[in-house]
């Protein structure tokens, strides 16, 4: 019997200290019986992307706080599109301004979730544009 | 397109990462591709690291690695974490200590669930050890929660297990108790700058000194604090030594041997599971068992004849 769990990344990019969010967010998928694969603080888009071959992942989410979005969830999407991972979803999280998200889509990032979204519409999303 | 297994024994990260998934998931692709690897596997250090949570153990791995890398060893990196057992779901969190590792070409980390196997491991990990193995791998180092008297399997897979203990965890009963506390090949007290280091490593001589009483080899104790990296290499040193004992006791032999009987129980027990609850013409046949059972016309022993006798035939 084919056994196929979805598997996420949750990553920080970038350098802000604050993940909160992300650790509910990973918290919430593991309880709707994803595999999530935590990798802290402070990550590069390289060290982002490496992570994600190396664990299969399905998904990869961003948390963001600091207001580098437009450049390091663009870095993520592009080079996990480089590495030929077309079929990650790539979906982000934390403080975005309204006006960035379209942009943010356009470069890949599959949706994005601000604060006070409930954590259901994250399990649904998933589960409904996962790509393998 | 060159096929999986011959990408895998390439060492291609990707090849290496879907191959494991394949075989995470139990999907049929994967045994293909594990008969091709056989052959190019067996080279690889198997080195267990087991330890109650919070011992430090991924931080300990991060650094022995460090070590293996520099001496120009490739390292593949298990790291299980529990699955759980209401949703299924797992949080794999051993990354975080490890996320400096990842650039380096040389090291490939994979985290995973335990699926609901007890024991402290996966089913699929015999599997990924191979994987890893076969892709060129110099040292494969499986890390796993072991907590008590149960989470000992890690030792069917590993040549050399590392059981890490902290200060300050239990009196003398505790280390006396049956279980992960047997299973080691070399004790690492880690995070040894704390206080009460002198009596943990007392109390684990004392054990030492009974169960290795009538052996010809003593089970080492180093004390480490992995993240001031202190005591590292003299704990590098150890795993050599003691892979050197096994070599020239013929123990490796027979250590192997065990591990391919587990692996080889492993996979009939799925196959024949698979075999047996997969198949659509059983699924009615169980149903009305269960039905059987439950109205008292036939007992579950009786039941269980009638289902292996049709899959034997």
């Amino acid at each position: 019997m084919i056994d196929k769990k979805i598997r996420v990344l949750v990553a920080k990019p970038g350098l802000d200290g604050h993940d909160r969010g992300a650790k509910v967010v990973a918290r919430a998928l593991r309880d709707s019986g994803m595999e999530v694969i935590y990798t802290g603080l402070h990550q590069t888009a390289d060290m982002i992307v490496e992570a994600a071959i190396q664990e299969d992942v399905d998904v990869v989410g961003l948390s963001l706080l600091s207001g580098a979005h437009m450049t390091l969830f663009v870095d993520v999407a592009k080079l996990l599109k480089n590495k030929g991972l077309e079929d990650v979803l790539v979906i982000g999280g934390g403080i975005i301004p309204e006006e960035d998200i379209p942009k943010l889509k356009k470069e890949g990032i599959s949706a994005v979730f601000g604060p006070g979204t409930p954590c259901e519409q994250i399990v649904d999303f998933i589960n409904k544009n996962v790509k393998k | 397109m060159k096929d999986l297994a011959e990408k895998v024994h390439n060492g291609d990260p990707r090849a290496i990462a879907r191959m494991i998934t394949l075989s995470e998931n139990n999907d049929p692709k994967a045994f293909d591709a594990m008969k091709k690897i056989h052959p190019h596997t067996g080279k690889a250090h198997i080195i267990g690291v087991t330890g109650v949570m919070g011992s430090g153990k991924s931080t300990l791995i991060c650094e022995l690695t460090r070590i293996f890398r520099r001496q120009g060893k490739t390292v593949g990196i298990i790291a299980i974490d529990p699955t759980s057992p209401f949703s299924g779901g797992a949080l794999l969190g051993d990354r975080v200590r490890m996320m400096e590792l990842a650039m380096d070409e040389g090291v490939f980390i994979r985290s995973m669930g335990t699926r609901g196997m007890l024991g402290g491991l996966t089913s699929a990990v015999y599997d990924v050890v191979e994987i890893l193995d076969a892709s060129g791998k110099d040292i494969v180092i499986v890390e796993t929660v072991g907590v008590g008297q149960a989470e000992v399997d890690i030792i069917k897979i590993a040549d050399t297990t590392l059981v890490v203990v902290v200060p300050g965890l239990g009196d003398s009963i505790q280390t006396l108790k049956a279980g992960v506390m047997e299973i080691a090949d070399i004790y690492v007290v880690n995070k040894s700058d704390r206080s009460g280091v002198n009596q943990a490593v007392a109390e684990i001589e004392s054990l030492v000194d009974i169960t290795c009483a009538d052996k010809d080899r003593k089970i080492p104790i180093i004390q480490t604090i992995a993240n001031q990296k202190k005591g590292i290499s003299e704990l590098i040193e150890e795993i050599k030594l003691h892979k050197k004992y096994l070599t020239e006791s013929n123990i490796f032999e027979s250590q192997r041997r065990m591990r391919y009987q587990a692996e080889l129980v492993e996979i009939i027990q799925k196959r024949l599971m698979n075999l047996i609850f997969d198949e659509e013409r059983f699924k009615e046949k169980i149903d009305d068992l269960i039905d059987k059972i439950n109205s008292k016309e036939i007992d579950p022993y009786t039941a269980a004849d009638e289902i292996l006798n049709s899959v034997i035939k």
